[in-house]
């Protein structure tokens, strides 16, 4: 079974959720510079990709499942399974802007992200016109800087706002890590896809 | 895998429908875009590309062929079995743009009963396994999956997006929004188990009568126990999360799956609704079989261009050399004759004339 994993802090967890429901690899801990992992014996194969290029390694089927954050999957809508919810990596998708700016709708909104299909999808569901910025980082500099009049992000504990002169003013959606799987490795690999997803939910219940 | 090829294989596939007394459907390649545009969400993508006619008429290169096929079918005539091979042109959400598709299909339009829908998905199992002898065949019933629905009383607007959940098999999504809808317990437990019940028909039939609420979910099992014992069981999985537009789809819908390729080769079903809404009071079955995604099934490269480069020069008289590459020929190789080696192709021996 090849698993994608995305690089970071998300993924250490990840993996360390992963080797705990059974499927470990200590390869991956050593230090080098490789970048696929394999343990033949409990069946898996490892490698760690851009958080954000997980949901393509797995539509296309270069990896059987992964792990990809519910932003990933709200922004890409890629044709795989949502099998489990893991819980970690929690998070909140926010429209933020500058504190005490007014948000007046007689102006196109401008806006700066990462996510320009979700915050498109959120704000033509309440007919407002926008101008998105499509941004790879930094994205709260824009606000400040008057690059746009909002944000559309990930907000986890809201230091970054505070510190920055910024302030939530709506919680889009809820975020998480989310177990995908190819649709086609779902059948052909069904019972170890089964089987590790059990383990990995029946970890996740526990607190 | 078996050698493969896919020229040769939209050859095998239209044999195999013929054989079953289907005859060929061809149409042009562009239609007027009046019939796509009334039936967009019918199609797979709703990406149509225009053209205006010699006439002011806006035309569309065919996105699909299902939708032609059911407009010229006469109604009341008997069984119309047709079986095509066309290029159509869409856009796919893996792939940015418009791409050609080579596309071969069947459809069966007219009075169904469980021959002509037995026959249909014998024919969707009977095509995977020119492909590969592992192929695997999803059914499932929409009859079966809306039953539920409206047995708890989902109105059809809430019902979209819990079908695109079970889609996803996403059993925590499907609960919170079963919550959201203020559905029953007993209605979000059964929603969680259809989307993620997976296997065999004669496995999984039992724990589906189990679940049965109302004729039309008895119906509905009934009719995909019966259609099911007429192909192959040990290549058939249920699986009741594939989700086609209800708005034309309805009753049995499958989906075929080869080993080593990403997504679904074959896809089909039965879309009486789509007559309906033309204004038919028959029923259709048919499927596609997307020949574009098998080219990752061909057969490894040759490890070189051809076997053999014959060089000659001003010396070699013509006939000489075509002569000696003919010889070779006849005894199994490929020959190329040049006057000098070609740049960036590849020999197994290179030879001079004479």
């Amino acid at each position: 079974m090849n698993v994608a994993l995305p690089k970071g802090r998300l993924g250490e967890q990840v993996y360390s959720l992963l080797e705990r429901a059974g499927y470990p690899c200590p390869s991956i801990r050593e230090e080098n510079r490789k970048l696929v992992f394999e343990n033949q014996s409990a069946g898996v194969r490892y490698f760690w990709v851009k958080p954000s290029d997980v949901a393509i390694y797995v539509e296309r089927a270069a990896a059987d499942i992964g792990i990809a954050g519910r932003d990933i999957l709200l922004e890409y809508r890629p044709e795989v399974y949502e099998l489990a919810d893991l819980g970690m990596g929690r998070c909140r998708m926010c429209v933020a802007g500058r504190k005490g700016t007014r948000e007046s709708r007689d102006q196109t909104l401008r806006v700066a992200t990462k996510f320009p299909n979700i915050a498109k999808r959120y704000y033509s569901a309440q007919s407002r016109d926008i101008d998105i910025i499509k941004l790879h980082g930094s994205i709260e500099l824009a606000p400040l800087l008057g690059l746009s009049d909002v944000i559309v992000d990930i907000v986890e504990t809201g230091k970054t706002l505070l510190e920055n002169d910024l302030e939530i003013r709506n919680t889009i959606v809820p975020i998480s890590a989310r177990l995908i799987a190819n649709k086609v490795s779902y059948k052909f690999k069904h019972e170890e896809i089964t089987r590790l997803c059990q383990q990995v939910d029946l970890l996740c219940s526990k607190p | 895998m078996e050698p493969f090829n896919t020229e040769q294989l939209a050859r095998q596939l239209r044999e195999l429908y013929r054989r079953c007394g289907y005859t060929q459907y061809k149409m042009s390649k562009f239609e007027p875009y009046d019939l796509y545009v009334r039936n967009k969400s019918f199609l797979v993508s709703g990406d149509i590309l225009t053209f205006t006619d010699a006439d002011g008429r806006l035309m569309a290169l065919k996105p699909d062929v299902t939708l032609s096929i059911v407009k010229n079918a006469r109604e009341g005539a008997g069984l119309q079995k047709v079986y095509y091979s066309e290029n159509v042109y869409r856009t796919s959400p893996m792939s940015q743009g418009f791409r050609e598709i080579m596309q071969t299909g069947l459809e069966c339009v007219g009075d169904l009963d469980l021959v002509a829908m037995g026959e249909v998905l014998l024919l969707a199992t009977r095509s995977l396994e020119l492909i590969s002898r592992d192929y695997l065949l999803d059914v499932s019933h929409l009859g079966f999956v809306s039953g539920l629905l409206d047995s708890a009383g989902v109105p059809r607007e809430h019902q979209v997006p819990l079908l695109e959940r079970m889609g996803e098999k996403n059993v925590p999504a499907l609960r919170a929004l079963c919550r959201d809808l203020g559905a029953d317990g007993e209605t979000a437990d059964a929603l969680c188990r259809l989307a993620t019940l997976y296997g065999p028909p004669d496995e999984l039939l039992p724990p589906l009568r189990e679940m049965i609420r109302g004729a039309r979910m008895s119906a509905a099992l009934e009719e995909l126990e019966h259609v099911c014992a007429l192909a192959p069981s040990n290549r058939l999985r249920l699986d009741f999360s594939i989700v086609n537009n209800m708005d034309y789809y309805n009753g049995l819908i499958f989906r075929g799956y080869l080993p080593g390729l990403p997504s679904g080769v074959l896809s089909g079903g039965r879309y009486d609704n789509l007559l309906h809404q033309m204004g038919r009071e028959d029923g259709a079955i048919g499927f596609a079989v997307y020949l574009n995604l098998l080219e990752r099934l061909e057969t490894a490269q040759p490890e070189f261009d051809a076997d053999l480069l014959l060089l000659y020069d001003d010396q070699t008289p013509a006939p000489a050399v075509l002569r000696e590459a003919e010889r070779c020929r006849l005894a199994g190789q490929t020959v190329r004759v040049e006057r000098r080696a070609p740049e960036g192709l590849t020999f197994r021996t290179v030879r001079k004339v004479g």
